[in-house]
């Protein structure tokens, strides 16, 4: 006889938990695993939709002009990531190992490209090297006939990734042991032989990480190659050209596919990565603080004003033509852009979608994620749905926005599906954009969960309490902190993407990252750097107002933490 | 009267847990009577805290049965069992005050906010911190959070209290406080109570039995001097408490071990046999001419253990080394100290035979 395996008896009160819980996998199912069986599907047909097998990825390869783009990609995004890492290391290696002053100020401005859509970068660029920039001779001097193409696309996308590729880096060169240092000293090790033998080897999962990141934020944004690009193509672009101005969707899924890999291996290798990160540093470490030491920490000073300085002037020039009458001819200031772009453009409106956008993002997203994190993290039952649910939690950051657009598209536009009816909605940006940064604030929310003792649900089972309740008195107070965090990020992200919402908006939802493009390619420079500048100050404005929020919250509900 | 006539209040019966090819328990039995006060004590992993975790129902046994009273609970969620329980960690809601904390359980039951309060009052009293009720858990000590936490599990009267290493994460006098005000407690509710330790001097000093695991099955369950003085198996001699192994040989007249052959209590089969025996079961007095067993020694080594110490000695014909327990005073006295004579007699009633 077989022994039946022994099913705990649900309580009705877990109930409510276990419905949450499938609502949010078919929510995933529906909006993420969904679409991207149909783009996938998309690549293997033939126009008529017969299976073709990978005839489709044959006949790409053997179209020159893309095979060309595929190779312009590739090699743009390895010398971005072989400039932008080293450089941000640095940075990283100055903020965290020196004693340089004003750390906080030269942290803040190396994060303020992530305010902006990264191709304000671009529209900056081509005012300080483009036919009519500042700087024109000067690049000509340097044997650069022009900065469209690929200088151009180099430039800014060192400027836009560059917080990326910083942000993992600070957080590898924050774990270091300071026993490991003090060991070296009692052996009389020289500086640069404990850099290449302990602070080297210490950070090498991050700069895995930040190299992977960055190559796959190059290969796939299109904001930049679009504005910057001139005629050197792209996949990004490509994407775009054959999609929307050929309606060739089945190269599009290809073009798609090709843009997938890179992203599904920094996934893969990231999640492998962290692991080995986190293992490294043992509960016993000592934290690392750096002593003064002048030579040193000038330099570390200088080499970071000096990119501090260049960010700056990226972002002024930005500012500064968005405020001038007529570049390059007439330079006094007004405001007549600001009036253009908002007024004649009709862009105000794209403006309050994008708000609308960015707080139905930031306010629906945060609740999903952390009520779905919750629930994985905190509850039992359904034992056997959980696994899938943490793939497909996980899944976003493998996708890149470009190719989630173009599934939505691919899915929700079919005329046999039931939810046709969303298709250009502001709903479904929301959707949209909730799913594609859904990973980030998962993983948030998850760290905050799990720093939690892990027993509290366990200890309000045996007490009798509901598991919501514990939610609502316990768990959901002290996880305010990271509730903030989630969707400071959800706001930023939605306020400034592109990719994904580029090919899903219509005349009623336009968004101003999407304007800001539109206005570019009608040849209205001046608005279209206004509007950029517009989001980034928005974006700016809310990261301060979250500041204040939290400071507030914490004094509320965080006073437990400072007693003593 | 033996505790095995009472009624029994929770019967665990065939309890098995597999982990994939892993079994982490097999079929476990075992009745604790009302009132009782067991500890299951082990090695880590070896299955204990998986039982306590199947008795709360946070684990699901993979087969068997867990009654409690007259009601089979083995598949009724957390929330449908009768139970207190306190966690090594706590588990103190950080962001509660204490009284919010203890009275969690309360709010719930919908009582009326005064009763609540008394009720609050009397369990703070009761475990020693009348005036804790205003504080958060990160104001307090780690055994007074562990006292709030056993208030907390007490507050809605269990019939069965779950102890999972409460005092692991305390400093070792607070460990020995809090050891002795949780058995007094334990004894003054009557309430039947259940804690999991691998700390065999908590288990032996609080215990009214103790239920001896490894390896995912009870090895032996007993009172602390059962297990002590008769170690059903050679894992429970070793695991608790000092011992001396000696390789031997069972025969006619008696144990021969080395060239020497020891009278012995216990009549084994003939055949190569362990013999377990404690340090304090071999003594230096008092020993009288004719005694049996006597053994002339030489200290190796002497292990200042504070009143007593741990000495090592070589005896003629053992052929492998003994250890003792000797007074510190008996110590001195004598002026022993390595190199030194020794004679010592071993206790025949106390000898232990396990096949080898």
């Amino acid at each position: 006889m077989v022994a039946l395996a022994i099913r705990q008896r649900a309580d009705p009160r877990d109930w409510a938990g276990h419905a949450a819980l499938l609502v949010i996998l078919v929510g995933l199912l529906w909006f993420l695993a969904a679409p991207l069986a149909a783009l996938l599907i998309q690549s293997l047909e033939d126009r008529s939709g017969a299976f073709v097998g990978l005839r489709n990825f044959v006949a790409y390869m053997q179209t020159p002009a893309l095979a060309q783009s595929l190779w312009n990609s590739v090699w743009v995004a390895a010398a971005v990531t072989l400039a932008a890492v080293p450089a941000a290391f640095v940075f990283a290696y100055a903020l965290t190992r020196s004693c340089m002053p004003l750390k906080g100020v030269f942290r803040t401005v190396a994060l303020t490209p992530l305010l902006a859509p990264s191709l304000l970068a671009a529209i900056s660029f081509i005012y300080w090297f483009g036919n009519q920039g500042v700087f024109k001779g000067l690049l000509q001097a340097l044997g650069i006939p022009a900065i469209y193409g690929a200088p151009g696309i180099i430039i800014s996308e060192l400027f836009a990734v560059f917080p990326h590729a910083l942000m993992i880096l600070i957080t590898a060169l924050a774990l270091a042991d300071a026993r490991l240092y003090e060991a070296a000293d009692a052996l009389g090790t020289s500086r640069a032989r404990k850099f290449f033998t302990i602070t080297l080897p210490g950070a090498k999962y991050g700069l895995i990480s930040a190299a992977l990141v960055t190559f796959t934020l190059v290969i796939t944004d299109f904001g930049i190659p679009k504005v910057i690009g001139g005629d050197f193509n792209v996949l990004a672009t490509d994407i775009f050209k054959l999609v929307i101005g050929q309606q060739d969707f089945q190269r599009g899924a290809v073009v798609a596919v090709f843009l997938l890999a890179p992203a599904l291996v920094t996934f893969v290798v990231n999640r492998f990565v962290q692991r080995k990160q986190t293992s490294m540093l043992t509960a016993r470490a000592v934290p690392y603080s750096p002593r003064p030491s002048g030579g040193f920490d000038l330099a570390m000073t200088l080499y970071c004003l000096a990119v501090a300085v260049l960010m700056l002037a990226v972002f002024g020039m930005a500012v500064y033509a968005s405020l001038v009458n007529f570049w390059p001819y007439d330079l006094s200031f007004s405001l007549k852009s600001y009036a253009y772009g908002l007024v004649d453009a009709e862009v105000d409106s794209a403006f309050f979608n994008s708000l609308r956008l960015a707080f139905g993002t930031a306010i629906g997203g945060t609740a999903v994620v952390f009520v779905g994190a919750y629930l994985l993290e905190k509850t039992r039952g359904l034992e056997w749905l959980r696994p899938a649910v943490h793939l497909l939690a996980l899944l976003p950051m493998a996708v890149p926005g470009l190719v989630l657009g173009l599934a939505y598209i691919f899915f929700f536009n079919a005329l046999n599906n039931p939810l046709n009816g969303l298709y250009h909605t502001m709903t479904l940006l929301v959707l949209c954009t909730v799913v594609h940064f859904y990973t980030t604030g998962h993983l948030t929310a998850l760290t905050a969960l799990k720093a939690l003792d892990a027993e509290f649900e366990a200890v309000s089972a045996s007490l009798k309490v509901p598991f919501y309740r514990t939610f609502w008195r316990v768990t959901l107070p002290i996880c305010t902190p990271a509730l903030l965090d989630i969707s400071r990020y959800f706001f930023i992200n939605a306020m400034t993407t592109i990719s994904a919402v580029v090919f899903l908006y219509s005349p009623d939802t336009k968004v101003a990252s999407i304007a800001v493009l539109n206005l570019d390619e009608a040849g209205e420079a001046g608005p279209a750097a206004a509007m950029a500048v517009l989001i980034a100050a928005t974006s700016l404005v809310a990261c301060i107002l979250y500041l204040g929020v939290g400071r507030l919250v914490e004094r509320k509900t965080q006073t437990w933490r400072n007693l003593k | 009267m033996k505790q095995r006539d009472l009624v029994s209040y929770l019967r665990l019966d065939g309890v098995s847990k597999d982990f994939g090819a892993f079994s982490a328990l097999r079929d476990i039995r075992l009745d604790v009577t009302q009132g009782e006060f067991v500890c299951f004590l082990g090695p880590s992993g070896c299955g204990k805290t998986t039982l306590l975790r199947i008795i709360a129902g946070l684990e699901v046994q993979s087969a068997g049965t867990v009654c409690q009273g007259t009601r089979d609970i083995s598949r009724l969620p957390p929330a449908q069992r009768d139970y207190g329980i306190v966690f090594q960690s706590y588990a103190l809601f950080p962001n509660l005050s204490v009284f919010d904390n203890v009275a969690y359980g309360l709010v719930n039951k919908g009582h009326a906010r005064k009763t609540i309060t008394a009720r609050v009052a009397e369990l703070l009293k009761l475990v020693g911190l009348p005036e804790a009720g205003a504080k958060y858990p990160s104001q307090l000590s780690g055994g007074q959070q562990q006292r709030i936490a056993l208030a907390r599990a007490l507050a809605t009267s269990p019939g069965l209290l779950l102890l999972d290493e409460p005092l692991s994460a305390l400093d070792a006098l607070e460990r020995v406080r809090l050891r002795q005000e949780i058995r007094s407690l334990q004894q003054r509710l009557g309430v039947t109570t259940i804690m999991v330790t691998h700390d065999q001097e908590e288990a032996l000093s609080m215990a009214d039995r103790i239920v001896v695991m490894n390896h995912g099955v009870i090895e032996q369950v007993g009172s602390a001097l059962e297990i002590y003085r008769e170690p059903a198996s050679p894992f429970v001699a070793d695991f608790v408490g000092k011992v001396n192994v000696l390789a031997g040989t069972a025969e006619e007249g008696g144990l021969r071990i080395g060239s020497l052959l020891l009278q012995c209590s216990e009549k084994p089969a003939r055949g190569n046999v362990r013999a377990y025996l404690r340090p304090e079961d071999i003594v230096a007095q008092p020993i009288a001419p004719g005694d049996s067993n006597v053994l002339d020694s030489r200290i190796e080594k002497v292990e200042f253990l504070g009143s007593y110490c741990l000495v090592r000695v070589a005896a003629d014909g053992l052929g492998q080394p003994l250890t003792v327990y000797l007074s510190l005073n008996f110590l001195s006295e004598q002026a022993l100290e390595p190199g030194k004579a020794l004679r010592l007699r071993i206790l025949p009633e106390r000898l232990r035979l396990f096949r080898a």
